[in-house]
């Protein structure tokens, strides 16, 4: 159970959840989602109860669970649209089927999935999971280009992220 | 919804494994039945309505664990929750995919099992105006089933046991319809079921997910 957790996310803001493994993180994600619902307290977006309407909620969010979402039978561009394979390096792969991805191009492929969904907040557990260096620094500049937009990140990692600005909340 | 019911039937075309499974059981279970009671027309002709009645509903549960269950697996059921669709939304997506992938290949496949049966050739438009709600609410209850049991350890076995008692009335009067003179009043009762289960079942479904979820 997680208690006395409250923090404060402008447009533009990361903010990095931190914690040794079962303090919480991806409990506090699902929550914010609206997936796990609060015991107490309150989720605010904009001044309103943000959970109040959870349909209407989940329209702000990109979620990208510890789980990759990947349909097998699938080929990558039916996942996301094909401008959005670009920026995780996955052009290439764009008509293969997803059971033939690496784990970590699976994972890539749902953080382009994340990135094409055109939501303010993303909402990110674990994302860097699997992923090697280059493909974290993809990551980190699909995380600036986000930002630069207006947008805002709440993300749980044990990588350290090569981003600026990075506010920590410590669980 | 509309993409939602689009890519899962992308989804079962490119697995086509379940609903084949469901229309070779569905044929099988049906052919079986004069093994056993031999080929007597009258005979079979009596119960056709009955076997091809029976053989729908259990053939139409075979692919329900697989209905949430992958999705769940996979993480994809999270991404459905947060899809700006209520809970419901997504359940009635899932009950519409089950009917189209299952309901409605047994249905069309209903009428050459029934002939082979000794079925009257006369009745089969009937047997089939009955399928049509029937299939359907097994897909609405079914669907219930699944989402009620999603996550749970023995899943494939609760679900059989939560749908079937339920669709015992649909049964009853599905199968009285065919051999009643009179099948108006079966049809009519059939058609309440479905309206009552069209709003009723979606709901407990999304409740359910949601629960899932958590």
């Amino acid at each position: 159970m997680l208690t006395n957790v409250s923090f404060s996310l402008s447009a533009g803001g990361i903010l990095v959840l931190r914690g040794a493994n079962g303090a919480g993180k991806s409990t506090l994600l699902r929550a914010l989602a609206g997936l796990t619902p609060l015991a107490a307290g309150v989720l605010k977006w904009d001044g309103e109860d943000a959970l109040h309407d959870l349909p209407s909620h989940a329209k702000r969010i990109a979620w990208l669970g510890h789980l990759d979402a990947v349909k097998p039978a699938l080929t990558a561009a039916e996942h996301v649209p094909l401008a959005a394979l670009a920026p995780v390096g996955l052009t290439a792969y764009a008509n293969l089927p997803a059971r033939l991805l690496s784990a970590g191009q699976k994972r890539r492929l749902a953080i382009a999935r994340v990135a094409a969904a055109g939501k303010p907040l993303w909402l990110l557990d674990e994302p860097t999971t699997g992923l090697d260096s280059a493909s974290l620094t993809r990551f980190a500049a699909l995380c600036e280009s986000h930002r630069q937009g207006g947008g805002m990140i709440i993300a749980s990692t044990h990588t350290p992220l090569e981003l600026t600005g990075v506010s920590v909340l410590s669980l | 919804m509309k993409t939602l019911i689009l890519r899962e039937l992308k989804l079962s075309l490119r697995h086509g494994a379940d609903t084949t499974a469901s229309l070779l059981f569905f044929i099988i279970a049906g052919t079986l039945f004069p093994f056993a009671l031999g080929p007597g027309p009258t005979t079979l002709a009596a119960i056709a309505a009955g076997i091809v009645w029976v053989c729908a509903l259990l053939a139409a549960l075979l692919p329900l664990d697989r209905l949430f269950g992958a999705d769940f697996e996979d993480g994809t059921l999270d991404l459905l929750l947060l899809s700006g669709l209520p809970a419901y939304g997504v359940a009635f997506a899932k009950m519409v995919i089950h009917w189209l992938t299952t309901g409605l290949p047994l249905l069309l496949i209903a009428a050459p099992l029934a002939i082979m049966l000794r079925m009257p050739a006369a009745r089969v438009p009937l047997l089939l105006l009955t399928l049509l709600p029937g299939t359907m609410l097994l897909s609405l209850l079914g669907t219930l089933a699944a989402a009620i049991t999603l996550g749970a350890r023995r899943a494939a076995v609760l679900m059989p046991l939560i749908t079937l008692p339920l669709m015992i009335p649909a049964l009853i009067f599905g199968a009285a319809a065919i051999t009643s003179p009179h099948p108006a009043a079966a049809l009519y009762m059939l058609a309440a079921m479905l309206c009552a289960a069209l709003p009723l079942a979606p709901l407990g479904a999304g409740a359910a997910l949601k629960a899932a979820a958590e």
